[in-house]
């Protein structure tokens, strides 16, 4: 899970680019921007969850 | 709103100016030794030689490694790069300069060169940049690790968001190619050097894992606090004056600003700091009933952090109100990461650079002139999580597996000092069973 997280992570950084190439309304383009951000942070949101170690282990 | 724009670089800078940015920045090196004393004092007693000597050989390695290779990815500032074409636009994605820093190279009719001095405030800002790693793998990270971490952060990570941001890449032109604002702003390095460096110490600190006993199997996780809180203290006094230089050269450099600007700059960093400190004190009298000292220092240069992105932007109100923000989220979060989702990060390096970084950036959008400016904040932010994150995972994940991060077992219960170095820091201590082991 830790690596479906990392790479979510540069399809939101396309999402953004793709804001920037396809948008030229400024509104329409950051709603795609903040989209492009929310997908990050989802996937770093499952990347943090999938490295999270079951208690008492010390290493991944 | 402040009314300092960014405004296009003269051809040459004039002499008193050269020779005040070029004080400035021999004044900044001030924050990394800041920072390499912070970092040591929130390790433990018997890992400090080893922590101080890191700090001191991963400075090295990636001042060496970006002089001789890094400097030519990153480089020129507004120099000339390698671009591609794209839906009509120009992506200047790597610099194209010289290796073994040639644009360096003195010639008999050398000018006032504003490009050499921003090479040099590279040469210094990937050094800190490699330090804030190091500190969140205390206690673990074994040496020739360290190294080699920095090695991949100063010859590949660094140069691209170097050039993106100072060398006329990419970020730089939003605000050309899309009507961005000024573009990516990065005044200070707080996108190149403290989200970079962040993002760093969070790969490092997942492949290498927390310290042994940090998370038992049954309760909350184990309590190792700093074993200098002098250090700590005495690093975020020593940062300042750093971060000072820093910032006011930042300003000259990369906005162009009017040496009129640079008192209002620097005024803005240390209220910046300030406030964050007061918050910081405040949210933990108010957890744990008294002032937390380590928190405090990282509130203090949370602070400082989230002023590198702007700085030179804003009024001291807003300083203060970004100081507050970062005050009031560092200990949350340090807590927040630790607790629940199981980030062992000894020196709070996540918090304090990558996020802390993140809303400097985020609030040098919100409080620009430009319009635009927030979204290419955005869009700039969105390119270090996106890009930015998973290459430094990979890059770490594949130098795992030549240079193991973690020390043997055998090194962390004795002591990265006895393990790596064959003495201590402090031979007089007496040395105590470690009571973390469960």
């Amino acid at each position: 899970m830790k690596y479906a997280g990392l790479l979510v992570l540069p399809a939101g950084f396309f999402l953004t680019i793709a804001a920037l190439v396809l948008f030229p309304d400024p509104v329409r383009r950051s709603v795609f921007v903040l989209c492009g951000l929310a997908i990050e942070g989802l996937g770093l949101g499952v990347a943090i969850r999938g490295h999270i170690l079951p208690r008492g282990e010390s290493q991944p | 709103m402040n009314p300092l724009i960014p405004t296009a670089p003269a051809a040459g800078m004039s002499e008193p100016v050269f020779a005040l940015t070029f004080v400035l920045l021999m004044l900044s090196p001030l924050a990394i030794a800041g920072v390499a004393l912070t970092n040591t004092g929130l390790g433990r007693s018997r890992s400090a030689a080893q922590a101080m000597l890191g700090n001191l050989a991963v400075v090295a390695v990636a001042g060496v490694v970006f002089a001789v290779f890094g400097a030519a990815l990153a480089g020129e500032p507004s120099g000339a790069g390698h671009a591609f074409h794209l839906a009509g636009k120009s992506w200047n994605w790597v610099g194209s300069g010289g290796f073994l820093s040639h644009s360096l190279t003195p010639t008999p009719n050398s000018s006032f060169n504003a490009g050499q001095l921003g090479t040099l405030f590279e040469f210094l800002a990937v050094a800190l940049a490699a330090l804030i790693p190091w500190g969140s793998g205390a206690d673990r990270l074994r040496l020739a690790a360290g190294c080699a971490a920095a090695a991949v952060l100063a010859g590949i990570v660094f140069p691209f968001i170097a050039h993106w941001t100072w060398g006329g890449g990419w970020l730089a032109q939003l605000g050309t190619s899309f009507g961005l604002g000024a573009g990516f702003l990065d005044v200070s390095g707080a996108a190149s050097v403290h989200v970079a460096g962040g993002l760093s110490a969070l790969a490092v600190v997942w492949i290498a894992g927390p310290r042994k006993g940090k998370f038992p199997k049954e309760g909350f996780s184990t309590a190792m606090p700093g074993h200098n809180a002098v250090y700590v203290l005495l690093g975020c006094l020593v940062s300042l004056v750093g971060w000072l230089a820093w910032n006011a050269a930042g300003a000259i450099l990369w906005l162009h600003a009017p040496l009129g600007a640079l008192p209002a700059t620097a005024v803005n960093t240390a209220l910046s700091a300030g406030m964050a400190l007061v918050a910081t004190a405040f949210v933990t009298r108010f957890r744990f009933g008294k002032p937390d000292a380590s928190m405090c220092a990282n509130g203090w240069l949370a602070g400082l952090v989230a002023s590198s992105a702007c700085a030179a932007l804003i009024t001291p109100i807003e300083s203060l109100f970004i100081g507050l923000v970062a005050g009031v989220a560092t200990p949350l979060l340090i807590e927040l990461l630790e607790l629940a989702v199981s980030i062992d990060d000894p020196s709070g390096a996540i918090t304090v650079h990558a996020v802390a970084g993140i809303w400097g950036l985020v609030a040098a959008g919100l409080f620009a002139a430009q319009t635009g400016q927030l979204l290419a904040q955005l869009v700039g932010i969105a390119a270090l999580l996106g890009v930015v994150l998973p290459a430094v995972y990979l890059l770490f994940f594949l130098l795992n597996r030549v240079v193991p991060f973690r020390v043997e077992a055998d090194g962390e219960r004795i002591g990265m000092d006895l393990h790596e170095l064959g003495g201590g820091a402090y031979p007089e201590f007496v040395l105590h069973r470690d009571e973390s082991y469960r």
